[in-house]
């Protein structure tokens, strides 16, 4: 009963997955195959690296809306760092990584600090982070350099190099969740600030570490788009912090912090992949728009059914 | 005791005073063919759409909520008007009452989610933001569409004894959001309600009907902006139609003065916030900043503001003077 009280959300999360996946098998040919399994993977690869971040900062009892604008800044900065001043690719992806966490760190260190709602403070970071990105080059930038290249197609088995960089996010991100000091303290942080602090826990320390992990995310979340697009991009990553949200409610956690798992957000980032694919590929609407209403509408039932399931069964979560 | 609303005035005033001093050609004020016109006038008529979002905003703060869908319904109800017009030939009034509906219905659902549903506004009206815009998206088959009607195009650039209607406008629906929060039992609902809701629910508030009438105001609001700015360019321009300005809107309504934890609704200012913001844009846009760099400063001002209603900025007041003292 203890582990069915913790795992509740998620559990149900992969349940609706595998319902979804078997009709979806039913009514598509081809649909149950490796290679498509391996597509939701590699397509959504992004969006998932962002989602682990998320995951974190939702534990805490936080939200990050910058993600988005971390993320296109920090493909924008690598295309400009390759093909305006001839950088490595590898020193310019870990610029920027350095850049994200940073930016991550001090929207931490404010919301900390001053008090400030996270949501006001990191609605002001996506506005400042995007002018930045303005600032740096006015326009996308496609990058062509022969290494970007060659690790934008590289494989590893039949995984594409960013579907094993997703994975491995999730991987590191369940054991620093899990077994790790860290972990316990952002569980803490979300359960309940006064806890946390009456228990002694390093909330400041955690807090600022749960945006500059975000951050760092986004950061590495720009560069894997830069090799799916290979181009640094203005446009992607608008929106992209609703996604993110919508994929890690999906997968469990709740919007109230210390409940829920990274490994819950792999499910709502496959459970995402599955029904855009579904719909934009398989039904042929290809309207960027109804997708975009169709994640809403995802979250909004999703959000719901937490409210409705942790009332019931678990008796977690905090009255809003 | 300051007056009221001191310190909106004075940030508005010095911002003006440096215009009228070091941004050529910003005092210019004319009287031509029956309207004024002038940088001023301008800064009043563009800035109508966040005044209007900034009046329904201050409702929705002032109950400790937030409603970052108002640009998306400035999109959808600019679509909507400018679809009706054109595709179904209906005559304005009709698109203009539909597409306040439509906005009106937002808000509803924004309204009913927060408050039967139990979600937090921001994510309500998070999902909206991106909902909002995908359904006129979808309309319009991301078309822009553009029309030829004068009568609608008044609503963005018609003028009324020299002065744009847009102003005129925004002046009617703040008058009559004041007159309901000062002279109606609603606006002390609304801030009993944002600054202790379980009292509030206790006293026997009918906090639902509240909640939902604040998130309905917001979204009118927006929708009356959306059509504004549609008419004022002539085109339902989905992708850009009141695009980034939430944050305009929740930066104008915290620099008057209304806390973001929500107990307190200052409407003027609001407005002057509101004013201030614009007057700040038009100011980088002379000056040749780009738009796009303009989000930099406005974010760094929304921070910095934010941060003055602080505890945290009220300890550091405090040991500076004590510190001064000594």
């Amino acid at each position: 009963m203890n582990f069915l009280r913790k795992h509740v959300t998620v559990l149900a999360g992969g349940l609706v997955y595998l319902l979804l996946y078997a009709i979806a098998a039913m009514r598509y040919d081809g649909f149950f195959s490796l290679p498509v399994f391996i597509n939701f993977l590699s397509n959504n690869a992004v969006l998932g690296i962002v989602a682990v971040g998320m995951t974190f900062v939702i534990l805490s009892g936080g939200i990050d809306l910058s993600v988005g604008a971390v993320m296109s800044f920090s493909s924008v900065l690598i295309g400009v760092l390759i093909m305006k001043h001839g950088w490595n690719v590898y020193a310019a992806i870990a610029a920027s990584l350095v850049c994200g966490a940073t930016l991550g760190t001090l929207m931490g260190a404010i919301i900390h600090s001053t008090g400030i709602k996270p949501f006001i403070v990191t609605l002001a970071g996506m506005f400042f982070v995007r002018g930045l990105a303005f600032l740096i080059h006015l326009e996308s930038i496609a990058i062509s350099d022969a290494r970007h290249t060659a690790l934008a197609i590289a494989r590893v088995g039949p995984l594409p190099l960013i579907a094993v960089l997703f994975l491995g996010f999730v991987a590191v991100g369940w054991y620093v969740a899990v077994l790790t000091p860290f972990g316990r303290n952002v569980y803490a942080l979300g359960g309940g600030e006064d806890a946390a602090l009456l228990m002694g826990l390093p909330v400041r320390r955690t807090r600022i570490a749960v945006y500059a992990v975000s951050g760092f995310c986004a950061s590495f979340a720009g560069a894997a788009l830069s090799f799916y697009l290979s181009s640094g991009s203005h446009l992607e990553g608008v929106g992209m912090e609703l996604d993110a949200i919508a994929t890690v409610v999906i997968g469990g956690t709740l919007l109230a912090g210390g409940v829920g798992s990274v490994f819950g957000t792999l499910i709502g980032v496959l459970m995402l992949g599955l029904i855009l694919t579904s719909i934009t590929t398989y039904e042929g609407m290809m309207s960027s728009g109804m997708t975009r209403v169709a994640i809403g509408a995802l979250l909004l039932a999703f959000v719901l059914l937490q409210k409705v399931l942790t009332r019931r069964v678990a008796g977690v979560g905090r009255a809003t | 005791m300051r007056p009221r609303n001191f310190w909106p005035w004075v940030a508005l005033g010095s911002l003006l005073i440096f215009n009228l001093f070091f941004t050529q050609g910003f005092a210019r004020l004319e009287f031509r063919d029956g309207r004024l016109f002038g940088t001023l006038v301008d800064i009043f008529q563009n800035g109508a759409p966040v005044m209007l979002l900034a009046v329904g905003m201050t409702l929705v703060i002032a109950l400790g909520g937030i409603d970052l869908s108002v640009g998306s319904v400035m999109a959808l109800s600019g679509a909507v008007a400018a679809l009706l017009m054109t595709e179904h030939a209906q005559p304005v009034p009709v698109a203009v009452a539909l597409a306040l509906a439509v906005a009106l219905g937002i808000g509803a659902l924004n309204g009913a989610l927060v408050t039967y549903g139990g979600v937090q506004p921001i994510i309500v009206t998070l999902v909206l933001l991106v909902m909002g815009r995908g359904v006129a998206q979808t309309l319009t088959q991301d078309q822009k569409v553009r029309f030829e009607v004068p009568a609608f195009e008044f609503i963005g650039n018609g003028t009324v004894l020299g002065l744009p209607f847009p102003v005129l406008l925004v002046a009617a629906v703040a008058l009559l959001v004041g007159l309901l929060l000062r002279n109606t039992a609603t606006g002390l609902y609304l801030e009993a309600m944002g600054s202790n809701p379980r009292a509030a629910r206790l006293c026997g508030l009918r906090v639902h009907v509240i909640q939902m009438l604040a998130f309905m105001a917001s979204s009118l609001c927006a929708g009356l902006a959306g059509l504004i700015a549609a008419a004022d360019i002539k085109e339902a321009d989905v992708a850009n139609a009141g695009l980034y300005l939430e944050l305009d809107a929740i930066l104008a309504v915290v620099l008057g003065g209304t806390s973001l934890t929500g107990g307190r609704a200052n409407l003027v200012g609001s407005l002057i916030g509101a004013t201030f913001i614009q007057t700040l844009t038009t100011m980088l846009q002379m000056r040749g900043v780009i738009t796009e760099h303009t989000l930099i400063i406005k974010a760094a001002v929304a921070l910095g503001v934010c941060f003055m209603q602080t505890p945290a900025f009220e300890r550091l007041t405090r040991r500076v003077r004590s510190a001064e003292a000594a």
